[in-house]
């Protein structure tokens, strides 16, 4: 294993670490703010990518597509919200579950009847593609640099946002004792509003993101959901710090151990052996760190104080 | 409280003699998924319904049981003698074990740590390269019993699962009264206060858990002979989901309900594929609406339209 695939692959998991991050936050809040579970969470980054794939189609620019379908995806969010899930925030969390796995049935087979099966794909814009090179005899796509950038720089802006302004301030209080906010006069609905909005905005900004380098199908959003729940079971349901060191301890945990598992294997059993047992670890890591931190933190890395 | 269920395994006990009529394998085969998936939702409701323990991972078990039957097949052991027995304590010994682990969580947490495992089966199997890997498991012989081979005659196997079904209800039916489910139904309502009591909480939730699993393992290995194939997408954690969806829609914490749901979810998909390809456009918004105006599913909005009804007939009466 030479280092410069040790870096590109650390590169690689901090991308999907950051694409987590984007979807956990608002997974994260909302869970933790209106103790809502919300599966249809992965159905908003799916939707984003396709949005984007459309808008791009009308308008040609990168940049246009990407505005439209941030609004686009905030718009279907709020309908969301208002149509369905604010009948649903005093219910059971199994009714919860079952009522938004209803609306991803409902979702991915409405995006398979717009768009087809078929997948699609989003070009790269054109300032940010090719690759660049990192040091000699290691070059990286451009593309992937700016999702780990953006990423990085909304975790900025979420960190600033939740933890010195006004709303932030209520956000940690809701996620704390939201009926006490509500008492002390806070209207807990158009807060609800916010943040659910804000999610949904962020899981549709990492479709838009991930589109680019990853086919655009229906379905995408199942799999990143069940990542997403992950990170938020592990970094302690509510925390957006937790949510962040969780989604990219995933994304390096995750890509690293796909790559290196074999190698590692190998140096401590036959080459045959290591190369089955190898992919099948690398595929249950996740799930065994999760396991593992449940085991000697039973409500996560970082659980919000007071619940 | 008898009555429906009673009605329901007689609906199943008559329905080959009224399929005879019909497209008999293909109605005799959908019911035996229903029966056989009935089995397995009624463990679940064990969890779910009397104990609040939501397990996101029970496909898992019906795939251990699965496995169990058709890698012993593989190595030409068909004797259902040895491999009910094996599927059995391979799944019951997968929930003890991870149990253990699980219960020391609670709420949305235990939800994610069940699911855990079950991926961790999912990919497990998903490599199992000697026994088919991503591909699964083609059964090329059926179980056989003291050697003769009752699974092959769809009728036989037919009354067989359904015998199972009564079993693993009335057996879940007589856990739930009996001292070992109060405590249990106790611990949902309550755990501090059953603690407090003296009661080891932990021990009974584990013993639920573990038999929940065997059941389970008999769903799994039911299933293996129905479909004569084996794959990891039994473990799906989308399997283990609809699961929990069938005993939400049929009502909780009944024990019928799971099998009314589970009738429910799976007609209903079957009748809706039919109709359209796009059926899951129909289905889903169904789920919702079943959850706004349906509190407590389909047995709960039935006790509701009943209770509409009484009062419409009573009000002429001073």
């Amino acid at each position: 294993m030479s280092m410069s695939l040790l870096i590109v692959q650390i590169l690689n998991g901090l991308q999907l670490g950051v694409l987590l991050f984007l979807i956990a936050a608002g997974l994260t809040l909302v869970f933790g703010v209106m103790n809502f579970i919300n599966l249809a969470h992965g159905v908003q980054y799916m939707l984003g990518a396709y949005l984007a794939v459309m808008f791009y189609g009308m308008t040609g620019s990168s940049l246009l597509a990407l505005v439209f379908a941030l609004l686009a995806a905030l718009a279907f969010g709020l309908f969301l919200e208002f149509v369905v899930f604010r009948h649903l925030y005093e219910r059971d969390h199994l009714d919860q579950v079952i009522a938004t796995f209803g609306i991803i049935l409902f979702l991915n087979q409405a995006v398979k009847y717009i768009w087809g099966a078929a997948p699609l794909s989003l070009p790269i814009p054109e300032y940010f593609s090719g690759s660049i090179v990192l040091l000699p005899g290691l070059t990286y796509p451009i593309w992937r640099l700016v999702i780990i950038a953006s990423g990085l720089a909304i975790a900025l802006l979420l960190y600033v946002l939740v933890s010195r302004t006004r709303l932030g301030m209520l956000v940690r209080a809701g996620a704390n004792n939201a009926p006490m906010v509500s008492a002390l006069g806070v209207d807990i609905r158009r807060l609800f509003m916010i943040v659910f909005g804000f999610g949904t905005m962020l899981a549709g900004f990492a479709g838009i993101m991930i589109a680019p380098i990853l086919s655009v199908e229906p379905g995408m959003g199942d799999t990143i959901l069940i990542l997403a729940f992950v990170v938020i079971v592990i970094g302690g349901i509510g925390s957006i710090r937790g949510a962040f060191i969780a989604a990219l301890l995933i994304g390096l945990a995750d890509t690293l151990g796909r790559s290196f598992s074999v190698d590692i294997l190998r140096l401590v059993m036959a080459p045959s052996p290591a190369r089955t047992v190898g992919p099948a670890i690398a595929s249950m890591l996740i799930y065994l760190m999760m396991a593992l931190v449940l085991y000697f933190r039973p409500t996560g890395l970082f659980p919000p104080k007071g619940r | 409280m008898t009555r429906l269920p009673t009605a329901i395994f007689l609906g199943f006990a008559l329905l080959p003699a009224a399929a005879a009529f019909g497209t008999e394998t293909y109605l005799l085969d959908l019911f035996m998924r229903v029966m056989i998936f009935s089995i397995a939702a009624l463990g679940l409701d064990l969890l779910v319904g009397y104990g609040a323990l939501v397990s996101f991972g029970h496909a898992a078990f019906i795939g251990i049981g699965a496995y169990a039957v058709a890698i012993l097949a593989s190595h030409g052991i068909n004797e259902a003698l040895i491999s009910l027995p094996v599927a059995l304590i391979a799944a019951t010994a997968f929930a003890y074990l991870t149990g253990t682990i699980c219960l020391r969580t609670r709420g949305v947490y235990f939800i994610m740590i069940t699911l855990a495992f079950g991926q961790m089966a999912f990919f497990l199997a998903s490599s199992l390269a000697p026994y088919g890997g991503d591909d699964g498991l083609t059964m090329h012989a059926r179980s056989t019993l003291f050697g003769l081979s009752p699974f092959k005659n769809e009728r036989l196997f037919y009354y067989i699962v359904l015998a199972c079904l009564i079993g693993c209800y009335c057996l879940c039916r007589s856990l739930v009264v009996s001292r070992f489910g109060r405590v249990f139904r106790g611990a949902r309502e309550n755990a501090t206060r059953m603690a407090t009591l003296g009661f080891d909480i932990y021990r009974y939730q584990l013993a639920a858990y573990a038999i929940s699993g065997a059941l389970g393992g008999l769903a799994g290995f039911l299933l293996a002979n129905a479909t004569d194939f084996v794959s990891p997408a039994y473990m799906s954690w989308q399997r283990s989901g609809e699961l929990i969806i069938m005993i939400i829609l049929g009502g909780l914490g009944t024990l019928h309900g799971a099998i009314i749901g589970t009738l429910a979810y799976s007609l209903l998909g079957e009748y809706l594929s039919g109709l359209t390809e796009n059926w899951k456009m129909i289905f889903g918004p169904l789920l919702v609406l079943v959850v706004l105006l349906a509190r407590g599913g389909l047995l709960g909005l039935a006790g509701q339209v009943a209770a509409w009804w009484r009062k419409q007939h009573a009000e002429p009466q001073p």
